[in-house]
């Protein structure tokens, strides 16, 4: 048989493409579900608490979704992300404090000096290849959060911005009132992940996975791998500073401590609970981090030895996050299944 | 509200006094951190890892010090259970945690550094409480201080750079000409052919740790009559040994020994002309060194 007689007999390679636009109603569908869920939440249950759990996970659970856009997706270890949820509370509540202009013009401002501040810090940070990236982000971020401890007429220095922020109504929405609040942080976050959601699945977003595991090759195909991590380094700040402008509406002010490196170390142990290869890996991240946060001050007062042993046991023992966990078990289930 | 008093800056370094003052004050923040950035950047040249744990062992010298002079009243056993308690620390940390992420991603290794960071805090403030301590000169030391060309210098001051410098000078003879050096650089090196030659590397791994941990702890023993004790006392150590290895390179003594004098005379200068933007003036420098050449001013090309 000839080469030519061989290539007619074989089947045309059919090349597996996947359609995007299903999996983009998909994803719609199952963010619209999670939100009316959570809209309809306070309806069953009244307590105000756990409405203030859910305002936090959004605050935490975006911050550390965008972490996971640089950390899973991009191999960016940025040990510095923080900063923008700092920038983020800080930036929005200090407009609304001195400018007195709506919220949504705040929001979008604030947005805005986020975008411009993460260009800069990203433009140097992104060219350091692995451990010196994570420094040069973990000293942006101090060297935020020293500024705003210094810069005490704008800031309040460590007090942080107290006097509480205004938060006047617009669009018939009011953020003072604590419902009103609830419902405008979990559309944040819905809107937010699904956001992010379309960038992870995009041509892009596949364009860092190849840079996370290739960077040599993928630049060799002739794709700008400085420019790609700029371009996704930026957006993952500009969702870390939603999530800082939820935690600032929340607790209507701004404390250095949201600036500070724990942020970040905080938002890696996220990632790292949940896992970093299913895209909500960091979301369940987030609940589990605030439910054993909150349980355990409530028990101890070392609440430092029992987070540290469970770090432990996730880096040493488990070796991978909880959703990593849970998918390969239900591979190798399924797997065994057809076997 | 001051916020740049480039004055006050100018009329220090036009007179002798004020200089002598602030180049002391700056050696002794600049010989301090040299101890606890040369043991990261010696256990990340061979381990490969980084320790960000490491500002944990300068804490634990600190506390061990002051029990000990406690204990016994003298002061040279203090700084000795400072060195050798850390050590011994070390050495248990890399073999039953540390040694099991190498090779793993950096991830792993921050994520188990974090935890101890955490875990390392809370035992202190355990055992110490988590109030302020204070170890409080030794006797030995109380006396007047020197004047040189009118400016003030403790003589504590002068034992604690001593003690570093010869330090230095130890562990640079001791890694260039001993065997014992030669193995370590080896190991650095290339591991798998070093203990092809049947030297137990993760010995070395684990001694190397040790050493690490012992010059932090020495650091922190040498701090403790000077500084305040508190738990968490090893970070902002730990925030500026990193800025001092990566702005001398990662891996190099010399680099080390630069940078920490660098960042001493940057903040006991900087905290005459920029009174309340002192750490920006360091991450700024840092900064500013990682963008002209990212692997610090003696750090060699990483593949």
């Amino acid at each position: 048989m000839t080469e030519l007689q061989a290539g007619q007999g074989a089947q045309p390679l059919e090349v597996p493409r996947i359609d995007a636009r299903p999996q983009r109603y998909r994803d719609l569908l199952i963010a619209l579900a999670a939100f009316s869920v959570l809209a309809l939440l306070p309806m069953v249950f009244g307590s105000k608490q756990l409405l203030d759990f859910v305002i936090r996970c959004a605050a935490y659970g975006l911050f550390a979704t965008s972490l996971n856009l640089l950390v899973g997706y991009t191999g960016l270890i940025s040990f510095g992300h923080g900063m923008f949820f700092g920038l983020g509370a800080y930036g929005f509540g200090l407009m609304m404090q001195k400018t007195g202009v709506p919220i949504p013009v705040a929001f979008v401002a604030t947005l805005a000096i986020t975008f411009v501040v993460a260009v800069v810090i990203g433009a140097i940070c992104v060219r350091l290849k692995e451990i010196y990236f994570a420094f040069v982000t973990l000293a942006f971020q101090m060297l935020i959060h020293s500024t705003i401890l210094s810069w005490q007429s704008l800031t309040g220095g460590d007090q942080g911005l107290r006097g509480g922020i205004p938060r006047p109504p617009f669009l018939g929405i009011d953020l003072s009132n604590h419902l009103h609040l609830y419902i405008t942080s979990c559309a944040l976050l819905v809107i937010g992940l699904l956001l992010m959601r379309q960038i992870a699945q995009s041509p892009f977003g596949y364009t860092l996975r190849m840079i996370r595991d290739n960077a040599t090759r993928a630049s060799f195909i002739g794709i700008d791998v400085w420019r790609a991590k700029l371009v996704i380094f930026v957006l993952a700040a500009l969702f870390a500073a939603t999530g800082g402008i939820i935690m600032a509406l929340f607790v209507s002010g701004a404390y250095p401590e949201f600036a500070y490196w724990t942020i970040s170390g905080e938002g890696i142990f996220i990632n790292m609970l949940g896992g970093v290869t299913t895209f909500l890996g960091p979301m369940v991240g987030t609940v589990l981090l605030l439910i054993l946060n909150d349980t355990v001050t409530r028990l101890t007062e070392y609440h430092g030895i029992v987070l540290g042993i469970v770090i432990l046991f996730f880096a040493i023992g488990l070796r991978k996050g909880l959703m990593d966990f849970v998918v390969e078990w239900f591979a190798q289930r399924r797997g065994e299944g057809r076997g | 509200m001051i916020f740049v008093d480039l004055d006050a800056l100018a009329s220090c370094l036009a007179s002798p006094a004020c200089l002598v003052t602030q180049t002391t004050s700056g050696l002794i923040i600049g010989m301090l951190l040299f101890l606890v950035a040369v043991g990261l950047t010696l256990i990340f040249g061979v381990l490969k890892v980084v320790n960000f744990s490491h500002g944990a062992f300068y804490m634990f010298g600190a506390y061990f010090a002051m029990t000990a002079y406690q204990l016994s009243g003298s002061f040279a056993l203090a700084i000795l259970s400072g060195a050798v308690g850390t050590a011994l620390l070390g050495l248990i940390f890399e073999r039953a945690f540390m040694s099991r992420v190498y090779g793993r991603d950096v991830l792993m290794q921050l994520l188990v550094c974090y935890a101890f960071v955490l875990i390392f805090d809370d035992v202190v403030r355990m055992i110490w409480g988590p109030e302020f301590k204070s170890m409080g000169m030794p006797a030995a030391f109380q006396v007047p201080p020197l004047f040189i060309a009118g400016g003030v210098v403790p003589p504590y001051y002068l034992l604690l750079i001593g003690v570093a410098l010869v330090a230095a000078v130890v562990l640079g003879l001791g890694l260039a000409r001993s065997r014992i050096g030669k193995v370590i650089r080896a190991a650095a090196h290339n591991p798998g052919m070093v203990s092809a030659l049947g030297i137990n590397t993760g010995l070395i791994y684990g001694g190397v740790f040790a050493l690490g941990g012992m010059l932090a702890g020495l650091a922190g023993a040498l701090a403790a009559p000077v500084r305040s004790l508190t738990p968490g006392m090893g970070f902002s150590v730990l925030i500026e040994s990193f800025i001092v290895t990566v702005i001398g390179g990662m891996g190099s003594i010399l680099g080390a020994l630069i940078g920490a004098l660098l960042i001493g005379l940057i903040r006991s200068f900087g905290s005459l002309g920029f009174p309340l933007f002192t750490e920006g003036l360091m991450y700024l420098f840092m900064v500013i060194v990682l963008v002209s050449r990212p692997t610090g001013l003696f750090g060699k090309e990483v593949a």
